[in-house]
């Protein structure tokens, strides 16, 4: 297990990279689903501490892990986002879905 | 002054962060704003990955971007000469996407229309698709507005 991700409880949390972009997003969603399946996730928690850069291939890996958690009722929640990665998220509609947290 | 660039790639994944930054360095001696660099950034991110991902798939092709600044106006053009879009007008629909499967969350031409200052996309089926997008440097604020 490396740093990006965490598992606490049933809590998986994802580091993400400085740049998110459709090249570091594969490998982002690829491990995170295997982990996920691996140790009954039930929430996911994505922290933006890093992260300088997202397009909207960003976007898809959020959209795609909150599809998987909320069938049964799991949570996606985004922490240390600044103010352009919450722009983006609210734009597309993600914010309605995920839950911001400082 | 004018001032031109082209670039000519291999449509890429590890190409997509070389093209931005490309694109990025070319307008930093207008000193525009950190805000202004990353909306170029993310416009020229979603287009080249759209090339990328739509247009050749895992074929491959070649990416051309040409880059014109007229004082502070940048006029960018990302071609590719892939299999084009069948609609452009269903294209670019916020959260459309033919490709789910890869979690593409159709939000790619939104984003150029939000962050650039105008957006045009020509496409063709079978002869690919040009975007062509501009915006203005050098006006917004030095402190980015906080909502």
């Amino acid at each position: 297990m490396n740093e990006t991700f965490q598992i606490i409880d049933h809590y998986l949390m994802i580091r993400l990279p400085e740049e998110i972009d459709h090249k570091s997003c594969r490998e982002i969603s690829r491990q995170a689903d295997h982990l996920m399946l691996d140790n009954r996730i039930e929430h996911v928690v994505f922290d933006f501490s890093d992260t300088k850069f997202m397009d909207s291939s960003g976007v898809g890996v959020l959209a795609g892990r909150y599809r998987k958690v909320s069938c049964f009722g799991g949570k996606v929640y985004v922490i240390h986002a600044d103010s352009r990665m919450k722009r983006i998220l609210r734009m597309s509609g993600l914010s309605k879905m995920i839950e911001f947290m400082e | 002054m004018e001032n031109k660039i082209r670039i000519e790639m291999e449509a890429l994944p590890e190409n997509e962060g070389f093209a931005r930054v490309a694109v990025a360095a070319f307008i930093t001696y207008l000193n525009p704003t950190v805000e202004e660099i990353t909306d170029v950034k993310t416009a020229v991110s979603e287009a080249v990955t759209n090339a990328v991902i739509h247009a050749y798939g895992e074929k491959g092709g070649k990416i051309v971007i040409r880059c014109d600044l007229q004082g502070d106006l940048l006029h960018i053009e990302i071609e590719d000469a892939g299999k084009g879009i069948e609609n452009v007008e269903q294209a670019m629909v916020p959260l459309y996407t033919t490709r789910p499967d890869l979690e593409r969350s159709g939000m790619g031409f939104a984003f150029m229309e939000a962050f650039m200052d105008s957006l045009e996309v020509e496409s063709e089926t079978g002869k690919g698709t040009l975007v062509i997008m501009e915006k203005k440097l050098g006006s917004g604020p030095w402190i980015p507005d906080e909502e």
